[in-house]
Formats: structure tokens, C-alpha cells, sequence
């Protein structure tokens, strides 16, 4: 199977044409100088050619909620989003914590062909928070798990936590905390602040995420570990991860992009009105300064990372009262238009950034050979094609994913992935699953 | 105005409507045959997902006396204790045809929701520890009878604020009123961020005292003690309880009132809940009336409200 990419704009520079073959990228050149007898065409004119998009923090559902997302369909968005590798986390039903789960979660992914599935394995069996589950059954699985998170629950015991990033060392592992500090969000529904206090709905404080970020933070110092950080949602936050990395610790840090682009104002005022739980996510929506923090952090490398934390939901869980409805929102086939729209309008990330912080230094964090780029003769052709020109309108009846509870419906953002390419096999052209 | 959801949407000229209606209505009360015809053949849905039976039969009698057909949906016991969700509760409503529904529910904003999937007017009796907008409504329309016009009075509200609807919807329609409000609890029992709130802020109960037309006691939940939010019952009754010692220091004219159900001792003493200068029982009555006015001005419109055919 060869392709050849003609006019592309690699990492939005100059156009080049790029001939893909047998899996690999065999060739980079000025426009008309590759030779490709046979090859596929693409008219890749105008179109920026990013190294295949990596998530950290992704949520398949399956096994367990398959009226949500299976594999299968989330996998299909992820390449629809220019994904070409997902981390599945492991708050399925059964739980992700023994080898048997991770190893038929990668199967099912394998099955299906849309992008790698990598799957993240529990940091505690059940995700109980109680004891370590078999971290390094996983780690040594046809799954290769390196990543390993309790996402959805924060591991909150400092003695576990500590326990877990000694205990990972041993395999490269890196422990992915949901930062949360249980206590402080009892019954938390949003984000605790001007916005919470008038519509009367339990907040959600900044201290609850950065308590637990801080310890962590000395944790990973203390015994000499790695540490990942999910969903950053916070300016304090930030601020503390800027001084652990300042210290040389091995932190990293991911953002999403609904924490890059929405405010917790959504949740008194929005086209449909107050109090619809599609703003409902956890960690909650912010202040305006906590966005900015964000950006900032992201452009800055401080965040290492844009993670989608794509959690579907069924209508019925969020066609709901607020308190009633389930926490998340879908985020992998709108992920890199918000990302253009938040970071590199706004002048804060070129397209070389946005390749590192989307696919290079998520794959380096998940120790994902073959993924993040760089996009060069001899690599693997995993790669997406985006067009930054066009404006279009969010309409999730068109998505790939089981769900519909994307909080962009009826917005207009820039961009539109229009082929993705996972070892040289086309995954996306023309913006349609091949 | 198609639905009363928050005080916050009440214009000025709204709430004196409402008001002033109330007023109008409040005749009815003293007849003996209080009835009027305006809304024969209306069907008000009393919705409650919340014990309250205080509130349900206020607005039961209030829609009774206007003459409209009036169902009570208690979830105990009802498809919703089987499952059923917001939405299909809605939708059943919606196809029996309710004129209005009033919705009483635990969590904050479902009022708000239940709108989108019903076209009849929406009334929110309370939504979890948001606001409690006819409680407000009646409060402001006790205070006026009592105190005239509310421009520059001066309410102060105590108690557990974070939790209370009945704290929020006062400080928007007060305020709007042009009544100057003190919220005073202990800090614990505050919103974190208040800065925007068109209110003053206290934690000292006795220097506001003496500055107050109002004093409007709120119910302090028993369980909001296991949470540590105030050390005893005894400690939060002496930092912030109405006894009588404090009552004679409130200012000649100056009220005390107390949205029910109140916890005699705790936040208030019985001699103070008891005392002439409370409107508590006025507050029951004036409830009625006030949800006769917003159920009229929702439901028929610019009629009236007291017609020449009586």
C-alpha cells in the first residue's frame, strides 16, 4: 500500500509531498520530486500534516457499557480526530485490573483497526483505592500497560500512592492521578466559586485538586518515581507543577481541551439554558483565569500535554436533573479543532507545538514506540492530515461515537481532520472512515 | 413571564405587579366564600419530589381559591420511586395536559430543566439550595404591610445561607425592591465567593442587629452539625440564635421573621418566634395569596385579577 501526500504543509511549514509505503514514510520532498509510480494520490494542498495523534486519556467503555462506547466506535472517532493511538482507561465494568481485562481491551482495538488501543491499567484492584492490583502482570501482557490509573477515582491513600509509584518503577510505569482529594468533594458538583454560590449547587474547590497534586508531587520526589497528572484543571495547579518541574522532578501533566476553551459560566448561561449537565464534567469547568493559566502552561510546556478525557454518556444520563446527570463529555473528534481555536489562534502554539504537546510527548509519557512523530523518512507513517482553513458547525449527529454529549453542539470551531493514516493504511480520507 | 424560576428574572416592575396583585387578592381572603372563577377549567400540577407539605397545600389552596383543577403528584410512591426519570414525569404531565406545574425538588436547577420539556408555566417551589422564589414573594409582601414601601429597609437574613433558598431568592427580590440586605451567618455557612452578590456580609449578628427593619431567621438543619459546620447546636444557638435578650435589642417597628419550619430553640427562642413583632403566621397566610397572584399573572395574563362579575 503506498500513498503519496502531495503539497502537504509538515508541521505547517513549507508544502512537501510525502510518499507513505509499506508502513513507513519512505520519503519527504519538495512538491513534483517524489517519484511514486503506483501510489495513491491525496491532494493534500493547504493541509497540515501533524504526526498521528496520541491520547492519554481516553474512555472506551467496553467492557461494561457498550450503550456508551465500545472499541469499536471510539476508536472510529479517535482517527476521525486524528488519533492514530488512545490510551483506554480502566474504569471499565469489569475493572481494567487484571491482564485478562487490559489484554482483551488491546485485542478488541486490534480488531478493529481504527488507531493502536493501549490499555491503562488500575492502580488498585477494583479501583477500591484499597490494595495494589497486578501491576506488573499488566505491565508484562501482550498489552505492554505502562500507564497505570484509578481515573474517575483519586488514589487517595498517600501510603498506596507512594506504594504504587515505588512499584512501577520496576517496568517503566508512570501512575496517571486523577487528582481529587475525596473529603473536600463530598457531593461536589461544580466548580466552587461566584458561579456555584448562585445557582446553589455543591462546589467543587481548586484546593481539592492541588492538595493532592502537591503531595504527589513530593511523593514522586521522594522515592524517585514518575508521575503523570490527569486533567489539570486549575491556575494553583499549574502553579505547583511549574515548581516540581523546576526542581527536576519527573512530572508530567496533561490538560483537556474543554478546560482549554469552556468556563464554569456555562453552567448558569448557555444557548440551552441553565443547568444542562452536558457542562457537567469532573474535574469541573473553571474560572476565565484558570483557562488563561492554562493556555499559558500548555504553550509554556508546564502542561506536557492535551488529553481528551473523552467520557461518553448515554442521552439518558445527562437528560437529567444536574445533580442526577454522569460527569464527562466526548472530545476526541473535536479535540484538535479546539486545541487550534484556544492555542494556536491565539498565537500561543504554532503547529510544530501542537505536534509535540498532541502526539510526542503523550506517546513518550505512555512509552508508545512508533507514535509521536517525528514525521521523517523512515519513520512510522502514522500521521493526519488537517485542514485549518475551514470553519465548521459541531453537530454530533455526524460522530462516530456512540454518545452525544459534546458540550461544542451548535458551536462553530476551526479545522477538520480530513484523512488520518495509521502504519500507511488509510484510517480517514476525505474526512469519511475508509 | 411565562415561568417564575428565580427572583433574579423579576424586573422591579414584575415584583410590584406580582405584589400588587397579591394585594388585590388578599380581599378574596377575607370573604367568606374565598373563590374566584378566574381559572376554571386550568389544571395547576402541584410536582413535589421533596416532602413539603407546608409549601403543597399553600399553592393547592392558593390555586383552588382561583378555582383551577389542581392534581397533586407526590414522587413517594409514585413511578418516580420506580425509576422513572425527570424527563418522563414531565412528559406525562405535559400530555394530561397541566396548565402549570409547581416543582418541588431536591436538586438545584431542576425547575429550569423541567421548563424545557413542558409547555405550561413552570413554578419552582423550591429546587435543592438554589431558590425558593413565592417564599421570597410572600416575605416581601409581609414586610410591606407591615413596613411600607421597602426602598432603603433594612433586611438582615441569618442563618445557613450556603444552604438556603429561601437566603437567595430574598436578596434578589429584595434588593431589587431597593431594601439594603445583611446575610449573617458564621463563615462556614457562606458561599465562598460572595463578592458579586448585591448584599452586605456579616458574621456578627450582634452589630447588625440593632441596624435592622427585618431580622429573618433561617432553619438550620440538625445534620449540618454532624458536618462540622458549627461545633453544637448551643454554640451556634448563642453566636446566632434570636433570643429574647436580642430582640430587645432590635430598633421600635423592627420584625422578625422565619420562613418555617422552624427549630424553636435552636435558631430561635419560642418567646421570639411568639412575640408580637413576629409575622411568622402572617407569613403562612400571606403565602396563599402571593401564590394566587403568580398563578393568576402566569396563567391568564393581563385580566384583572378581581373581575366585575363577583
Amino acid at each position: 500500500m503506498t500513498y503519496l501526500l502531495r503539497g502537504a504543509r509538515v508541521l505547517g511549514g513549507d508544502p512537501r509531498d510525502i510518499l507513505l509505503k509499506d508502513g513507513y514514510v519512505a520519503e519527504i520532498g519538495a512538491p513534483g520530486t517524489v517519484d511514486a509510480p503506483g501510489a495513491g494520490h491525496v491532494d493534500a494542498g493547504g493541509l497540515i500534516a501533524l504526526p498521528g495523534l496520541v491520547d492519554l486519556h481516553t474512555h472506551l467503555r467496553e467492557p461494561g457499557r457498550e450503550d456508551a462506547e465500545t472499541v469499536e466506535s471510539g476508536t472510529a472517532a479517535a482517527a476521525l480526530g486524528g488519533y492514530t493511538a488512545v490510551h483506554a482507561m480502566a474504569n471499565t465494568s469489569p475493572v481494567a485490573d487484571t491482564a485478562g481485562v487490559v489484554e482483551q481491551v488491546y485485542r478488541l482495538g486490534q480488531e478493529a483497526g481504527h488507531c493502536d488501543v493501549r490499555p491503562v491499567g488500575a492502580v488498585t484492584a477494583g479501583l477500591a483505592g484499597r490494595q495494589l492490583a497486578e501491576l506488573g502482570a499488566m505491565a508484562d501482557s501482550a498489552a505492554r500497560v505502562r500507564v497505570f490509573s484509578d481515573d474517575g477515582v483519586c488514589v487517595s491513600d498517600a501510603v498506596l500512592m507512594r506504594r504504587a509509584l515505588e512499584y512501577v518503577k520496576a517496568f517503566d510505569g508512570v501512575v496517571a492521578q486523577h487528582a481529587q482529594e475525596p473529603r473536600l468533594t463530598e457531593g461536589a458538583q461544580m466548580n466552587e466559586g461566584a458561579v456555584s454560590g448562585r445557582l446553589g449547587l455543591t462546589g467543587w474547590p481548586a484546593v481539592a485538586e492541588e492538595a493532592i497534586i502537591a503531595r504527589d508531587c513530593l511523593l514522586a520526589a521522594h522515592v524517585g518515581s514518575r508521575l503523570h497528572i490527569c486533567h489539570v484543571s486549575t491556575a494553583g495547579s499549574v502553579e505547583i507543577i511549574r515548581w516540581a518541574k523546576s526542581k527536576g522532578w519527573d512530572v508530567t501533566a496533561e490538560v483537556t481541551p474543554h478546560h482549554l476553551l469552556l468556563t464554569d459560566s456555562c453552567a448558569e448561561s448557555s444557548p440551552t439554558g441553565s443547568y444542562n449537565p452536558i457542562y457537567k464534567v469532573n474535574p469541573p469547568l473553571r474560572t476565565a483565569a484558570d483557562v488563561q493559566a492554562l493556555r499559558e502552561a500548555l504553550a509554556d510546556g508546564t502542561i506536557d500535554c492535551v488529553a481528551t478525557d473523552h467520557a461518553p454518556h448515554p442521552v439518558e444520563d445527562k437528560e437529567t436533573e444536574w445533580p442526577a446527570a454522569a460527569m464527562g463529555m466526548i472530545g476526541l473528534e473535536t479535540a484538535l479543532s479546539v486545541v487550534q481555536e484556544a492555542m494556536v489562534e491565539t498565537g500561543l502554539l504554532d503547529w510544530a507545538g501542537v505536534a509535540d504537546r498532541m502526539s510526542a510527548r503523550p506517546a513518550r509519557i505512555g512509552r508508545l514506540d512508533g507514535h509521536g512523530g517525528p514525521l521523517a523518512a523512515g519513520t512510522p507513517a502514522n500521521l493526519t492530515l488537517f485542514d485549518p482553513s475551514v470553519r465548521r458547525t459541531v453537530e454530533p449527529g455526524g460522530f462516530a461515537s456512540k454518545s452525544r454529549n459534546t458540550p461544542y453542539q451548535g458551536m462553530t470551531l476551526p479545522g477538520r481532520v480530513v484523512a488520518t493514516f495509521l502504519r500507511g493504511r488509510p484510517t480517514v480520507l476525505e474526512g469519511k472512515l475508509t | 413571564m411565562r415561568h417564575l424560576l428565580s427572583t433574579a428574572d423579576l424586573s422591579r416592575d414584575d415584583a410590584l405587579l406580582i405584589l400588587d396583585t397579591a394585594e388585590q387578592l388578599s380581599q378574596v381572603s377575607g370573604r367568606s366564600i374565598k373563590k374566584l372563577p378566574t381559572l376554571r377549567g386550568r389544571t395547576v400540577v402541584n410536582l413535589f419530589f421533596e416532602d413539603s407539605t407546608r409549601t403543597r397545600i399553600s399553592f393547592e389552596a392558593a390555586a383552588k381559591r382561583l378555582s383551577a383543577d389542581v392534581i397533586n403528584f407526590s414522587a413517594k410512591g409514585s413511578s418516580v420511586s420506580k425509576g422513572e426519570s425527570l424527563k418522563d414525569t414531565a412528559l406525562t404531565l405535559q400530555a394530561m395536559g397541566a396548565d402549570a406545574v409547581v416543582v418541588r425538588h431536591g436538586a438545584s436547577g431542576a425547575p429550569h430543566r423541567l421548563a424545557n420539556w413542558v409547555d405550561g408555566s413552570v413554578v419552582n417551589a423550591g429546587d435543592g439550595t438554589h431558590e425558593h422564589p413565592t417564599q421570597a414573594l410572600l416575605d416581601a409582601f409581609t414586610m410591606r404591610r407591615r413596613l411600607g414601601d421597602l426602598e432603603g429597609r433594612r433586611v438582615s437574613i441569618v442563618g445557613d445561607v450556603l444552604h438556603s433558598r429561601v437566603a437567595r431568592s430574598n436578596v434578589h427580590l429584595l434588593t431589587t425592591l431597593g431594601a439594603e440586605v445583611t446575610l449573617v451567618a458564621p463563615p462556614t455557612l457562606l458561599p465562598v465567593a460572595m463578592g458579586e452578590w448585591p448584599c452586605e456580609v456579616s458574621y456578627d449578628f450582634d452589630a447588625v442587629l440593632p441596624k435592622s427593619d427585618v431580622v429573618m431567621m433561617l432553619r438550620v438543619q440538625h445534620e449540618r452539625m454532624n458536618a462540622s459546620y458549627f461545633p453544637s447546636a448551643r454554640e451556634y444557638s448563642r453566636r446566632y440564635g434570636l433570643d429574647p435578650e436580642r430582640l430587645g435589642r432590635m430598633p421600635d417597628g423592627a420584625i422578625v421573621m422565619h420562613p418555617g419550619p422552624m427549630n424553636r430553640g435552636m435558631e430561635i427562642a419560642a418567646e421570639v418566634a411568639d412575640s408580637g413583632r413576629s409575622t411568622i403566621v402572617e407569613q403562612v397566610t400571606n403565602g396563599v395569596t402571593v401564590r394566587m397572584a403568580v398563578l393568576y399573572l402566569l396563567l391568564s395574563g393581563s385580566e384583572p385579577a378581581i373581575g366585575g362579575n363577583q
